[in-house]
């Protein structure tokens, strides 16, 4: 490591490159296109969060008395559609995969920067066109949009809630598309298959789940479109038609979605991991292969949402015996991230508290998901709490906190300073406390029986409401602590070398924040994937 | 840039080929709108599909060059769109196809 | 690479609607067959017909890409969008005529035999699957012009014909989705009314 970095001011690199607000906007350098994506998805955090804590707000008293039905209605519906399509699916892939998958693989940029630059204004098509939604009034049909409600009596923004959706799928076909050109075309010499770190193997998965998967909502979503415009009845059974067809069509992707969104976090988990336990992560060959797996069979299980639905008796069984099977990969990375860290030279810095935080809350969330896959209980707590409970665990205890971890580890690499290391760990506990606090409730909540996406509830459900909304202001004083630092440190914080963790990979082998081109000569790769026994240099910075 | 020679790299098909390909596809055109007239029953619809997967194959193989690719990771892509589309059409009909056992 | 993997995502959207398309012919066959009987055979398989023909033509503009014909390439790709617009034109004389005889989904929809509902709903995928194959025949119309355009200026040649190659790729496609749609949607009766 350097003795005395140069603050990157001093330092030409891809952030003082040029200036002023064109060449951010017309920019094809991955590095500012993650950084657009970072203040775009950050928005809409807010946005989905804001709409979070009005339902909490609500669920305080069982009686409906802040706001309308039809107005709570469309909380919950706009809060799901906002952090699913708008912050959770293009998280990590966007900002940190943009961010980072070149510079591991030791490239240049990805293999389509222009694409890449389009892709973020899709996005921001599409996020307009959910403002619109939002500022006229919102949808109020969930954020599955079950027809027939959603085509023949909904009297809410529905169509252009599909639109602004539509229009973010093709961001993420997009990204998909040039993550996987570019993980298969543009590797720098040596760098094989089998030396590529875990994240970018986790986004290449999540690449061919975006590619595959995406396009199926968009058509689903158009025929909404056409049945409400056009009034073609198509998922209409007044009209002949069958809702169900629309839930296995909207399911085919949405189940796969949700492995979109934790992929990348696994990703991010296994660098994580590794370099605070200064060891390699244990059993690569299996996390690839687990990675993949996952992603194909996460396209076998969609029924599982549509078990009380209508659907046959066999087919709900066959669809839960594939349920069953997608956890066991999971349970695999679970295994070996704790197989890594035995025997393994633990620090607890920060980013490592998140990847602790994942483990152990993914884990209840996916055995939690594992008590839906059975038939006779998910009759009982289907579209109780119970499923909300579950699915926030992953989304929020697994996926957010790998984002925030993530986002803790690389700091120093995109902002070329450290972000204050004791408030680092205070956010990450105040997160980790009102997490459980608010979620915990829930299962019990569900268990007992108190149904999802109603406004009033039965009062003898208070108490574990007020936990839950408690719980929730804290986790919201959690999340506003790392953007107030993240952002103090980027003018006050400690200047960052090229490597302060220690860390195995190409990203620490250049400087922080890297140039604009990423490496000043293309790397040649001689070593295996978390090489911590001997961290090798490359020669490619002064 | 990614292969700015294209995939089908330095072959180049012969006229002659894409004329006789054509000349199949009408064919192939003629034969199943004929065919279509008879009354077949269920048979019908197999054989309408299998003449469509045939045209579909030509296109693929000879018009848009899949014959001639050095590169295997192109056809798994191709092997693979069409193996999720599969998932999709038959897990459905699980659902489908099982309703009226009970 | 990057145009097959957007091939494949263009499989999936087609996909669902075809899957759509399977589990209701699946559950109300002959809704499907009284359906058919009300497409023009003809017009149809003259289309079809147009669409192997544009194939053929470029095809063959690749192929003249390949070898700096320069004037042959920019022939053949005019003549694949006329043939494109040929198709074009022949779908609007089919929606002029389905629209006028209530063969459109919604308050005007009319059929006079049984089951009236569920042949609503064979004409709903008509409608939706025809038109995004014609939304994608026009797109890709617009492209070949496009390409054509470059083309006349000299921008490809046997070092650098990766976009018509490329574009020839999405018209064979486009092609193929008709492929499937012709027989699916035209061929179902073996009585072939109008």
């Amino acid at each position: 490591m350097a003795t005395s970095p140069t603050p990157a001011a001093e330092r030409e690199n891809y952030l003082n490159t040029e200036y002023g607000i064109r060449s951010w906007l017309l920019t094809t350098d991955h590095k500012r296109i993650a950084l657009l994506y970072l203040l775009l998805i950050t928005f809409f955090f807010f946005i989905g969060g804001f709409f979070a804590l009005l339902i909490r707000l609500e669920l305080l008293t069982p009686a409906g008395d802040l706001v309308q039905a039809d107005t709570y209605n469309k909380l919950f519906t706009m809060h799901g559609q906002v952090m699913v399509f708008f912050f959770l699916i293009p998280a990590i892939p966007a900002v940190l995969g943009n961010f980072l998958i070149p510079i591991m693989i030791g490239a240049k940029d990805l293999a389509f920067p222009r694409i890449n630059l389009f892709s973020w204004y899709l996005l921001v098509i599409g996020g307009l066109l959910m403002m619109y939604t939002i500022l006229t009034g919102g949808a109020d049909t969930g954020w599955t949009f079950y027809p027939p409600f959603s085509t023949a009596f909904a009297k809410s923004q529905v169509v252009t809630a599909a639109l602004a959706i539509f229009v973010a799928g093709f961001s993420s076909i997009l990204t998909g598309l040039n993550f996987i050109v570019t993980i298969h075309r543009m590797r720098a010499p040596g760098m094989t298959w089998s030396r590529l770190p875990l994240f970018v193997w986790a986004n290449y998965a999540t690449s061919i789940i975006q590619v595959l998967g995406t396009p199926v909502l968009a058509i689903t979503l158009m025929l909404v479109a056409l049945d409400r415009l056009f009034d073609f009845g198509i998922f209409d059974p007044q009209r002949g038609g069958d809702p169900l067809l629309f839930q296995h069509l909207f399911w085919f992707y949405s189940h796969p979605a949700v492995y979109i969104m934790i992929l990348p976090g696994m990703g991010v988990v296994s660098e994580v991991v590794s370099c605070f336990s200064r060891k390699r992560i244990f059993g690569y060959k299996f996390m690839a292969l687990a990675l993949i797996a996952i992603a194909v069979l996460g396209f076998l299980v969609w029924a599982h949402h549509m078990f009380v639905a209508g659907i046959s008796l066999y087919a709900a069984l066959v669809f839960s015996l594939l349920s069953y099977l997608v956890a066991v990969p999971s349970a695999i990375k679970v295994f070996n991230w704790t197989a890594t860290m035995y025997k393994g030279s633990i620090s607890y810095a920060t980013p490592m508290l998140y990847a602790f935080g994942f483990i152990g809350l993914f884990t209840m969330g996916g055995l939690t998901g594992l008590f839906l896959a059975a038939l006779g209980v998910d009759v009982h707590v289907t579209d109780t709490y119970f499923v909300i409970a579950h699915f926030h665990y992953i989304m929020v205890g697994g996926m957010v906190m790998a984002y925030i971890g993530g986002l803790h580890f690389w700091w120093p690499k995109i902002s070329g300073r450290m972000y204050p290391e004791a408030w680092g760990k205070l956010a990450a506990l105040i997160i980790f406390v009102g997490f459980n606090l608010t979620f915990f409730p829930q299962f019990v909540l569900g268990y007992l029986g108190m149904p999802r996406r109603y406004w009033q509830y039965s009062p003898e459900f208070q108490v574990l409401n007020v936990l839950s909304t408690a719980g929730a202001t804290i986790l919201a004083v959690g999340y506003v602590l790392p953007m107030v630092y993240f952002l103090w440190s980027m003018r006050y914080g400690k200047v960052a070398d090229e490597n302060p963790w220690g860390a195995a990979g190409l990203e620490w082998m250049t400087a922080s924040p890297p140039p604009i081109f990423n490496f000043d000569e293309t790397p040649v790769v001689t070593w295996e994937a978390y090489d911590y026994a001997n961290l090798k240099e490359v020669a490619v910075e002064p | 840039m990614v292969g700015e020679r294209g995939i089908m790299s330095a072959h180049v098909v012969p006229k002659k080929t894409y004329i006789a390909v054509w000349i199949t596809l009408m064919i192939l055109t003629v034969v199943t709108a004929a065919v279509s007239r008879i009354d077949l029953g269920k048979v019908s619809a197999i054989v309408a599909l299998t003449i469509a997967t045939g045209k579909a194959l030509l296109v693929v193989l000879f018009f848009m060059g899949v014959k001639y690719i050095s590169q295997k990771m192109t056809i798994v892509v191709i092997v693979a769109g069409i193996f999720w589309l599969a998932i999709l059409m038959v897990l459905s009909m699980a659902d489908y196809g099982t309703r009226l056992w009970s | 690479m990057g145009m097959w993997v957007f091939l494949i995502t263009e499989i999936m959207f087609f996909g669902g609607m075809f899957t759509a398309y399977m589990v209701y012919r699946y559950m109300y066959y002959q809704a499907f067959v009284a359906g058919s009987e009300k497409m023009d055979f003809w017009w149809g398989t003259i289309n079809t017909v147009v669409l192997i023909c544009s194939s053929l033509t470029m095809a063959l503009a690749v192929r003249s890409s390949q070898i700096g014909q320069r004037k042959a390439l920019v022939v053949l790709l005019i003549i694949t969008m006329l043939f494109g617009c040929v198709f074009m034109g022949i779908k609007a004389i089919e929606y002029t005529g389905h629209w006028k005889e209530h063969q459109f989904p919604g308050t005007n929809f009319h059929f006079e035999g049984p089951d009236p509902q569920h042949v609503e709903i064979f004409f709903s995928l008509y409608w939706a699957m025809t038109g995004f194959h014609a939304l994608h025949m026009l797109i890709g119309i617009i492209i070949v012009g496009v390409i054509a355009f470059y083309s006349w200026r000299g921008k490809y040649g046997p070092d650098y014909y990766n976009p018509v190659e490329n574009v020839g790729l999405y018209w064979h496609f486009v092609d193929m989705v008709w492929i499937y749609l012709y027989p699916l949607l035209y061929l179902i009766s073996h009585k072939h009314g109008g």
